[in-house]
């Protein structure tokens, strides 16, 4: 984006303040952590306050300014707390260095509409660190997961090892746990025995039926896409109950089938919507031309239709493969000790032995799930670009 | 065309009238589009339908008395239990006939069991009756009455024959009255004593806390939302990255973190302890009560608030809070007046999302729920795995079944089901 704003440097009576009032902030978080917060923000108030007029005044160079801080608070942090505070101290150097130019040059302004009041401004980047917050929320629990997983110790936390980023304070332990205990193992097996075959079931029918519901002429079109949605709405428990009463009485429960067919079931609605959705930027001539040009219609479906549908087909059965592998509920009630699949095996394990090889886990499955996510985003884009190419 | 339908009947090529060869044509293009739907119709039906009914019927289900005891129920159509007298001598004598068969096939513990459910000690008065009944002599004179009296007391008072009387139609609605924390009086249904009352008390608690989660949700999904649709599209496709990982990361995945998160020697309570902001003897009690619920489960469905909004926020054209603005609105005028109201359909889509996604919730209560943040579908779990009451657990399912069809249904006025979409 452009400048929309001609922007001037700002007086010193407004940086100044600011940025004190940040270093205030970062004083307060420092001092409570060293024991005395009212100190804590008095001298990071003070502290920033003088680093933001030297930096602009004396020192005038933003390049050597914002490196020669980052270098003096990273030496500092060093000095008070060893290399965790070194860390904390490069972040704040970095913050700093960077907050104080950008506010003294008056680049906050120049991608906003000239005509907004100063209260206008100081809302649009309230409203910015806002998000940000929730955003925080969003994605820390899953990142939070990652290094505990190579923690030394069989606990849930941070150890003061890990703090001190002491090589001792890490290993493999919990990784090498989940690839040797027979428990674990059995899980992954089974997981992957079940969900490639619930995959299958459901993309084989939910294709087909969702070519037919995109027909013109459906009849009962809405009363039929409510069956065959409501696997997705039902809550699971009531599912769950439903199928562990029903299989049991024709001999289900318990077996390898009746998961892979309850899975199906489960993962049906992901493949109708989302194939359903791809068909309906489906240029329909195209399959009478090939009908004209003689044909058959299989060879329509395999050689006109289907590559131009694929896009669709794989995102529903990478949904369905997930519904699949990440299902718990439903598994715990039709499924037996046989049976058992990894989300199973973690559920017992937070539910009874907590042990960290559920966070060795949980960070593979962050990767499987990273690697399914870049493969769908691609997916939907080229279905995207596919659809804008056929006319109509 | 239309020149000639005035003047007579059009003729297709093969010359039948053109109105039957395209009706036929209709008629056939329609039994293709079912015939490819047909094998997942009856799929679905077979595996997902047939399962939701049969826990239907379950719940008003109730031939184990009138199989187990034949004679007994028949003999017992006429005693009148207003009358505060044990039956006659003839009642006895069918169950002790009935109980010699039972107790052969080993189906009398399992009638105790159920009678237990409505009668506390119906179930040890069947166990101990069933092995001694098959020394009683049917044939002699001797009294049957009194050989019951002596086996157990409770045999000499009206109430298990009252329990017996009223839970012997094929079809009860006993279940669905417990579930309400009520049962079947002498005359009608009443209400249980206070310290049995649990369900309506847990109903209450499950809609209260989905309807947190869904007002947590609106809350945090609103801004996030907002700013997805007004950003460039690049950035945007960026942060989008934020909310769809933990869309795709397991469940179990998020409730550990949030575990590991939340717990008294958690991450979180490290943070604030290091911070100097909580003591270390009162770290902050997280987990295993609503709090954890509640902040687990907001942080599992807030993408699905946040999609629905973010597609309606897209089409929303950014021109119109300008031209509020330079006709003299206010900053919150023009939000409130302008901007809200066309966002208000995708708040809709998103809150009956995640109230539905909530009020069925099992996995995450049930790890950091602890005893006061558990949810009725746990309840349900523990009637299927642990107590047994297989038709009570079919009670309760079918009620929370009720509500999420109501909210379907809603789902599907507003939104319709077509317009669900996935992953952005």
């Amino acid at each position: 984006m452009t400048a929309l704003t001609p922007i001037s440097r700002t007086p010193t009576s407004f940086y100044v303040p600011v940025v004190a009032a940040a270093g205030a902030f970062a004083g307060l978080l420092v001092g409570t952590s060293q024991g005395s917060s009212v100190l804590g923000v008095v001298v990071g108030a003070a502290l920033m306050g003088v680093v933001a007029l030297l930096l602009t005044q004396v020192l005038g160079n933003e390049k050597i300014g914002r490196w020669g801080l980052f270098g003096l608070l990273l030496i500092a942090g060093i000095f008070m707390a060893g290399i965790p505070g070194a860390i904390v101290g490069a972040l704040f150097g970095w913050f700093f260095g960077w907050f104080t130019f950008w506010l003294f040059e008056g680049r906050y302004r120049a991608k906003l509409a000239p005509y907004l009041t100063p209260g206008q401004v100081l809302w649009h980047f309230a409203f910015r660190v806002i998000c940000g917050a929730i955003f925080v929320f969003l994605i820390t629990p899953i990142l939070v997961v990652m290094p505990l997983s190579f923690n030394a110790e069989n606990f849930f936390t941070f150890t003061p090892e890990m703090l001190r980023f002491d090589p001792a304070g890490y290993s493999l332990k919990h990784y090498r746990d989940f690839l040797t205990n027979s428990d674990w193992q059995n899980a992954l097996r089974n997981s992957i025995l079940i969900a490639p075959a619930a995959t299958v079931l459901s993309v084989g029918f939910g294709t087909l039926a969702a070519i037919g519901l995109s027909q013109p002429h459906v009849p009962f079109r809405r009363a039929i896409m409510a069956i065959l949605i409501s696997p997705m709405i039902v809550p699971l428990i009531i599912s769950a109950a439903g199928m562990y009463f029903f299989y049991s009485r024709i001999g289900l429960q318990g077996t390898y089938f009746g998961v892979v067919l309850a899975h199906a079931a489960l993962g049906i609605p992901f493949v109708i919507i989302t194939v359903t959705a791809t068909l309906v930027g489906f240029d329909r001539s195209l399959t009478r031309a090939a009908a004209n040009m003689g044909a058959n219609p299989v060879t329509t479906f395999f050689r006109v239709q289907m590559p131009l549908i694929l896009p669709g087909v794989i995102s529903g059965a990478l949904f369905a493969f997930i519904t699949s592998f990440d299902e718990v509920v439903v598994v715990l009630f039709v499924g037996s000790a046989g049976q058992k699949t990894l989300p199973w095996q973690m559920f017992t394990g937070l539910r009874e032995q907590i042990s960290p090889t559920i966070l060795a886990v949980a960070t593979i499955l962050v990767a499987v799930s990273i690697v399914l996510l870049t493969v769908v985003e691609m997916l939907r884009r080229r279905s995207e670009r596919l659809r804008g190419m056929s006319p109509g | 065309m239309s020149d000639q339908t005035t003047s007579g009947r059009v003729l297709a090529a093969d010359g039948t009238p053109l109105k039957t060869s395209l009706a036929r044509a209709l008629r056939r293009q329609k039994l293709r589009a079912l015939a490819l739907i047909a094998p997942l119709l009856l799929f679905v039906l077979i595996t997902f339908i047939a399962p939701i009914a049969d826990m239907l019927f379950r719940s008003v289900e109730n031939q184990i008395v009138v199989e187990t005891l034949p004679q007994t129920v028949s003999a017992l159509a006429d005693w009148d239990p207003e009358s505060g007298d044990t039956p006659g001598e003839d009642v006895y004598r069918a169950l002790a006939a009935d109980l010699k068969i039972a107790a052969k096939a080993k189906t009398h513990t399992r009638l105790g069991t159920r009678l237990n459910y409505e009668l506390t000690g119906a179930s040890s008065l069947f166990r101990k009756s069933g092995r001694q009944v098959k020394k009683m002599d049917l044939e002699g004179d001797a009294s049957i009455k009194d050989a019951f009296i002596k086996i157990d007391k409770d045999w000499g008072k009206p109430d298990i024959w009252r329990t017996i009387q009223t839970y012997s139609p094929r079809y009860t609605n006993g279940y669905f009255l417990n579930a309400v924390d009520m049962q079947k009086g002498p005359d009608g249904p009443e209400a249980r004593p206070e310290n049995q009352q649990i369900y309506l008390m847990l109903f209450g608690r499950t809609l209260f806390m989905s309807l947190m989660i869904t007002g947590s949700c609106i809350l945090l999904g609103y801004p996030v939302a907002w700013i997805l649709a007004n950003l460039p599209a690049r950035s945007a496709n960026m942060l989008m990255i934020l909310v769809l990982l933990p869309f795709w990361t397991s469940l179990l995945v998020r409730t550990s973190a949030w575990k590991v998160m939340l717990q008294q020697q958690g991450v979180i309570n490290d943070v604030l302890v290091w911070l100097g902001l909580v003591g270390d003897d009162a770290r902050l009690v997280m987990i295993n009560n609503q709090f954890g619920t509640i902040v687990a489960m907001t942080h599992i469905l807030l993408p699905f608030m946040i999609l629905p909004m973010y597609s309606v926020m897209q089409t929303i054209q950014p021109t119109y809070l300008r031209a509020a603005k330079s006709l003299g609105a206010t900053n919150w005028t023009a939000f409130w007046r302008v901007y809200f109201p066309q966002s208000v359909p995708g708040i809709g889509a998103g809150s009956i999302l995640v109230f539905i996604l909530s009020i069925g919730y099992y996995i995450t209560p049930e790890i950091v729920g602890g005893n006061t943040g558990t949810f009725i579908s746990n309840r349900i779990a523990y009637h299927i795995s642990s107590s047994l009451n297989w038709g009570l657990a079919a009670a309760l399912g079918a009620i929370l079944l009720a509500v999420v069809l109501l909210l379907y249904y809603a789902y599907d006025k507003i939104v319709g089901i077509d317009n669900v979409k996935l992953g952005g």
